[in-house]
């Protein structure tokens, strides 16, 4: 599973471009993650400036 | 579903967008200019800093209302500070020369396509689109919340870093981890910079990218850092990174932020390919940002034009061999220079603070008439023979 802490979020899109499935969505303030299609590579993770992105899989 | 006709609809209204409707436009087309937000320009997405000597091929006239600062020069610093290069804005080429008001000079770009006859469409996300037999003939727009079908014999994708309608036409813009720089900046008030120049500095401070600081005005400047994703492990080091760099630094210390902007850009070269069947791609959507510099603002309104352009002799025809006439146009302006800065960033990602620092160093004490790498490099070979055998590949 994965979550965007929307009090984290500046809904810039850098997630978005960086998807490397084209999977993640930036609607006005919202980001959708479609993960039925996530590869689990962990880049919309690292390449958030402000890290809103989580994933119970994801370990540092 | 509704339906709409245009020759041209256009994703995203930044300044690539917005250039190429109004040229698309200009040309007589019916053109469609779509905008994801609610406002144009907002919220910002970018350090503002251009050079002057594009706008003009832009068709962009200087104008106070979108112009925010001058600058007379860059600055570049060693990762211990002790040693600056100070480049005058002729010498300097592309990154000085304006910081913008982004808010406004995005809604200018849009005016000026309005005015040629565009239609504009705010609330309007792009989240598809149409294809038939693999040719590429329009968007499905959710407009205010309702889906819609726009049909169009060319799509121009100015949807920016995401490239996301590239991608859903089959064009491959996919980024690998060495080219996606991730940034931060705080547009910081009460503030003690030299507002005459823009600041860059080099090393540890921010590995794989750099830190700037862009004056706004007095006391006032876009502060902030871009680190390439290959040197990220946590999440949310981006953010300590800048964090850090100002508590180190008293003149910024004091000061307060009143904006906080996010994003990415892409350092890539040009991608294999930036148009087919009825799809042209123009600026950070066909990754047209200056590996080195990571400034993408005047090649997205001159790749902008030419896609307008190119738009109009081709829409009797918007076939991918027709529109390979616009991909030419950008290769034989950018490639050679995007394949060079590529290499010298992948270069200075790998390079200490203290070789940075001894190059800074060397550099700094030449007096330079003109940027080039053969003069750079011979700064250098002069004061450490030894240091320019890490460069040798880029002579």
């Amino acid at each position: 599973m994965m979550e965007v802490d929307v009090a984290k979020c500046n809904y810039c899109g850098a997630c978005v471009g960086s998807c490397p499935k084209n999977c993640i969505f930036l609607n006005e303030v919202k980001v959708e993650i479609n993960e039925d299609e996530c590869i689990k590579c962990g880049f919309c993770i690292r390449v958030c400036p402000v890290g809103a992105i989580s994933a119970d899989w994801w370990s540092e | 579903m509704k339906e709409y006709e245009y020759d041209v609809v256009v994703v995203g209204a930044g300044p690539g967008g917005s250039t190429a409707a109004r040229y698309s436009a200009k040309h007589g087309l019916r053109t469609l200019l779509l905008e994801k937000k609610a406002e144009i320009g907002v919220p910002v997405r970018c350090a503002e800093g251009i050079s002057k000597n594009w706008m003009d091929e832009a068709g962009i006239e200087p104008n106070k209302w979108f112009i925010d600062a001058e600058i007379d020069g860059a600055k570049i610093y060693s990762p211990n500070e002790q040693h600056v290069i100070t480049l005058s804005a002729e010498m300097a080429g592309n990154e000085v020369g304006y910081v913008l008001n982004r808010e406004n000079f995005d809604k200018y770009l849009a005016k000026l396509a309005a005015e040629e006859g565009a239609d504009i469409w705010l609330k309007s996300p792009a989240v598809d689109v149409i294809k038939e037999d693999r040719k590429v003939k329009g968007v499905i727009v959710r407009k205010f919340g309702e889906n819609v079908r726009v049909n169009a014999k060319i799509v121009i994708a100015a949807d920016g870093f995401e490239s996301q309608v590239a991608r859903w036409a089959g064009i491959n813009t996919t980024l690998s981890e060495r080219d996606i720089v991730t940034c931060i900046q705080y547009r910081m008030v009460n503030i003690d910079i030299d507002e005459k120049y823009t600041h860059f500095f080099l090393g540890s401070c921010a590995p794989g990218g750099y830190v700037w600081i862009f004056p706004k005005g007095k006391n006032e400047a876009n502060v902030g850092l871009g680190i390439a994703l290959s040197k990220l492990k946590r999440r949310g080091e981006v953010k300590e990174y800048l964090d850090r760099f100002i508590e180190k630094h008293e003149y910024l210390k004091r000061g307060q932020a009143v904006q906080v902007v996010t994003g990415a850009v892409s350092t890539c070269r040009i991608p294999k390919k930036i148009v087919g069947d009825g799809i042209m791609l123009v600026g950070d959507a066909a990754r047209l940002i200056d590996p080195i510099t990571g400034g993408g603002i005047a090649n997205a309104c001159r790749s902008g034009k030419y896609a307008g352009e190119i738009a109009a002799e081709c829409i009797d025809n918007p076939t991918e061999e027709c529109l390979r006439k616009y991909e030419e146009k950008v290769r034989n302006k950018w490639e050679k220079k995007f394949i060079r800065n590529w290499f010298a960033k992948e270069k200075l990602a790998q390079l200490s603070d203290e070789t940075l620092n001894k190059l800074v160093e060397a550099i700094s004490e030449v007096e330079l008439k003109e940027i080039s790498v053969y003069s750079l490099l011979s700064a250098v070979q002069r004061k450490y023979p030894d240091l320019i055998e890490e460069f040798e590949d880029l002579i």
